[in-house]
């Protein structure tokens, strides 16, 4: 260390090395994807089911199976999700059970996707006899969301200047007019970005469908929420590892439909926090 | 006539004792000015005659605070609310429209029909004289107004539900002269027909606009008389020590 | 009226607030409910230590040792390339990078967490894997060294972020303080602010770890799933989240296999439940 500068700059270069170690890979996983995987998307690929033992032919069923799954999901964990963040945020007092609250949140999101998994197969699977179906499997994956829909929305609540609740409780509005009609309302592009992010979990998600939902080949699409119904991730799994000798073009085609619907996903979610941001009033 | 009659009232949040045995009456149609340094007690005091303080968790109190003969802690608040209504320190516009926030109370209140809500909108501009100003842009957001307008935008938005009472506090204290101006003139009119209270830090504003004045010091109240009296003859050292400005 | 629906919303909220102590709870049930039973024909010690999984040969030998330990041998593995890296990108990120570079980076980092488990997984496998095999000269590139890399990878956008966090709360002062006493940059970086933040970056890395024990499909498609105890990390290995994953859809349900696979499961969850305990105690050490 005998000269500082020296060693600062070695260090420095040091930093940004690791730095680059991480964000090319990331560049070059997209760049990959979309150059080999784009040859493959046309209307057919997209619109036809699979034919040829998964070898050829489209993705419809897989791609409608995730957009049923995933709205299922938002069904279920968007209202609870909301509400939750609402105790939290507006009725909780600082003691023992808003601790565990929020303990269990945190684990909550912490749990390994294959452990809800398993929990959704022996709950809604199983004992529920729900069987191997969309309902389990949106039930499963809601569960999985929660913790993030609940996290956001809470953020999004709490950024609603406090004053704003004093003035409207000073009007005589109860604790619930003052949330439904002011606290809700300006916190609503926080909660949809949260919302868009759950969304973009659940559609990537492998492990929490593998054995409650997913179907191996059906080319057919669902028709009931009691049906099973294949599912983008899990159609790329066994593409890529439980079929042989399937085009390459077919795997990078799959894994670009799913990346793009994902990123979308994400995409949407930063624009409306970007455009709330500007507009907002104070 | 006595509109509120408060007697030996103690507020405390946690352990700082905000309040210690207030008693005093506050009579109808007239402007109570209430003065006092910082953190003498004269928000909480305020805050207390709607119950806006029970939104705090910590805080607590002891003695009792009538309205007209009834105690206010058998009230629903949101009814007490509605008869006693109050207007910030700072211009605070709920992220509405300028109708929106005008016409929030009433339909908090389960007023629906939207003619019945132009009238007495209307009416409340007229009586914080906004309406002028504003007639031709009601659906505009609240925040496009001057920090002037929107002070009196918040005072109409209490109008609107028909209160007995205001509570004003400090309600200039982010205005210029001449909004301050206006809104102390919207004031003195306002007595005729509402019993009003004003906290404020300006001495003067106490002088210019109170029937009645009260003095607060760490939480007691030193002495409540008619305005000219505190003005020239206050019993208290320390009142005149206060408006001397001793205490600043 | 009014009176009476606001009590009925109130009551609502309270029970959707308590939702997430309920399905912790009940994950946790409905695990013991089904894995427990696996302790009728094996003990918790042998289940835990024992050195053979073959769960449809006759008599089922029902041990999760190699299983235990290949986790354990792909965790270290990402957790000794993640955290220097991560931990150097997030000093970068917080202290070093330009506003506008610092924008461009996060994102990067916030689409790496995006990108789905099974797309990087597939990625691993025809990029990855071959590179593994040639640059070692072994028969397969599916080891549990192809895991740790791609693991590493994806525990970065948790160590990365929360790290980050923590270096950012660190008072501006501190380092002023140390600027004003003739310090370089890079030694208030070293010697106040990392010491500053360190209880925020050891959180960082046990959420990253936390992360990698729990991934499942990337994991079980590039390191071989060979139920066997490592000799080294150039072997294929397997996880206790890919032996689910790869066996639950054949086993019965009701079966001893299907049993001990909730009793996996049970492993799986105590093991995150623990590691987000402590990383929530430390996030929460310095407030």
């Amino acid at each position: 260390m005998r000269n500082p500068k020296r060693a600062e700059k070695i260090a420095f270069f040091f930093l940004f090395l690791a730095t680059l170690l991480i964000v090319v890979p990331v560049g070059l996983i997209v760049v990959i994807i979309i150059q080999k995987g784009s040859p493959a998307i046309n209307w057919q690929f997209l619109t036809d089911i699979p034919r040829q033992g998964m070898r050829a032919g489209g993705i419809l069923p897989a791609i409608v199976g995730t957009v049923y799954l995933v709205l299922g999901a938002i069904i279920f964990a968007l209202p609870i999700g909301v509400l939750s963040a609402v105790y939290l945020s507006e009725y909780a007092k600082d003691n023992f059970l808003t601790r565990i609250i929020k303990l269990a949140i945190i684990n909550l999101a912490g749990v390994p996707s294959v452990v809800y998994g398993l929990f959704g197969l022996a709950l809604f699977v199983v004992f529920f006899r729900f069987g191997a179906s969309i309902l389990s499997g949106s039930l499963t994956l809601g569960i999985m969301i929660l913790p993030i829909i609940i996290t956001t929305s809470r953020e999004a609540l709490e950024s609603v200047p406090y004053s704003f609740r004093e003035v409207s409780r000073s009007l005589g509005a109860s604790k619930w007019q003052s949330i439904s009609s002011i606290v809700l309302p300006n916190a609503i592009s926080g909660i949809l970005t949260g919302t868009i992010l759950g969304l973009g979990r659940a559609a990537g998600e492998t492990a929490p469908i593998l054995f409650t939902v997913a179907a191996f080949y059906l080319p057919q699409l669902p028709s009931s929420i009691f049906h099973q119904a294949m599912a983008l991730p899990y159609h790329l799994y066994v593409i890529s590892t439980q079929v042989p000798n399937v085009d390459e073009k077919i795997r990078y085609g799959t894994a670009l439909v799913l990346l793009a619907l994902v990123l979308f996903m994400n995409l949407v979610a930063i624009i409306i926090r970007y455009k709330f941001r500007k507009k907002k009033k104070w | 006539m006595v509109k509120f009659s408060i007697r030996a009232l103690n507020i405390w949040f946690d352990a700082v004792h905000a309040l210690k045995n207030v008693t005093m009456d506050i009579t109808a149609n007239e402007v109570l000015s209430i003065i006092g340094p910082a953190n003498s007690g004269k928000t909480a005091f305020l805050r207390m005659l709607n119950r806006l303080n029970e939104l705090s968790e910590n805080f607590r109190m002891s003695g009792e605070v009538k309205l007209s003969r009834g105690n206010i802690k058998d009230m629903d608040t949101e009814l007490l609310r509605k008869r006693v209504g109050m207007v910030f320190a700072l211009p605070l516009p709920l992220p509405l429209s300028i109708f929106g926030n005008v016409a929030y109370g009433i339909k908090m209140h389960g007023i629906k029909n939207e003619k019945r809500q132009r009238e007495i909108i209307k009416q409340a501009l007229k009586q914080a004289y906004l309406w002028e100003e504003v007639k031709d842009r009601l659906d505009e957001s609240a925040f496009k107004l001057s920090g002037g307008q929107q002070q009196r935008l918040c005072i109409a938005r209490t109008l609107a539900l028909k209160p007995d009472v205001i509570l004003f506090d400090e309600p200039c204290s982010g205005l210029d002269p001449i909004s301050t101006a206006k809104v102390e003139e919207a004031m003195l009119r306002l007595k005729t027909d509402y019993t009003i209270v004003l906290v404020t830090n300006n001495v003067k504003q106490a002088a210019r606009v109170g029937d009645k004045t009260a003095f607060f010091l760490s939480g007691e109240l030193v002495e409540i008389d008619k305005t000219d009296k505190i003005f020239t003859t206050p019993t208290d050292k320390r009142t005149d020590g206060y408006i001397r400005g001793k205490f600043g | 009226m009014r009176k009476f629906r606001e009590f009925f919303i109130e009551k609502l909220i309270l029970i959707c607030g308590l939702a997430a102590i309920f399905f912790v709870v009940l994950i946790f049930l409905f695990l013991l409910k089904e894995g427990l039973s696996v302790f009728g024909t094996v003990s918790p010690l042998k289940f835990l230590l024992g050195k053979s999984w073959y769960p449809i040969s006759e008599p089922a030998q029902l041990g999760i040792l190699p299983l235990i330990l290949g986790s354990l041998l792909v965790t270290l593995g990402a957790a000794a390339i993640s955290i220097p890296i991560g931990v150097a990108c997030a000093v970068y990120i917080a202290e070093i990078a330009p506003l506008k570079i610092k924008e461009v980076l996060k994102s990067g980092i916030e689409l790496l967490a995006a990108i789905p488990s099974v797309v990087l997984g597939f990625i691993g496998m025809v990029t990855l894997v071959p590179w593994v095999k040639s640059m070692f000269h072994l028969p397969t590139g599916l080891t549990a060294l192809s895991g740790s890399i791609m693991l590493a990878f994806m525990a970065m956008p948790t160590i990365v972020s929360i790290a980050e966090d923590a270096l950012y709360s660190v008072p501006k002062s501190y380092k002023e303080g140390a600027l004003a006493l003739g310090a370089t940059h890079w030694q208030a970086i070293y010697r106040v602010i990392l010491p500053a933040a360190s209880s925020g970056i050891l959180a960082a890395v046990m959420l990253g770890i936390g992360r990698v024990i729990g991934e499942t499909m990337a994991v079980m498609m590039i390191t071989g799933n060979a139920a066997v105890i490592p000799q080294s990390i150039l072997v294929p290995i397997r996880t206790l989240t890919a032996t689910i994953a790869a066996e639950m859809g054949e086993a019965v349900v009701g079966s001893e296999h299907y049993f001990a696979l909730f009793a996996v499961g049970i492993v799986l969850f105590v093991m995150s439940f623990a590691i987000n305990v402590t990383a929530d105690l430390f996030l929460h050490k310095k407030k």
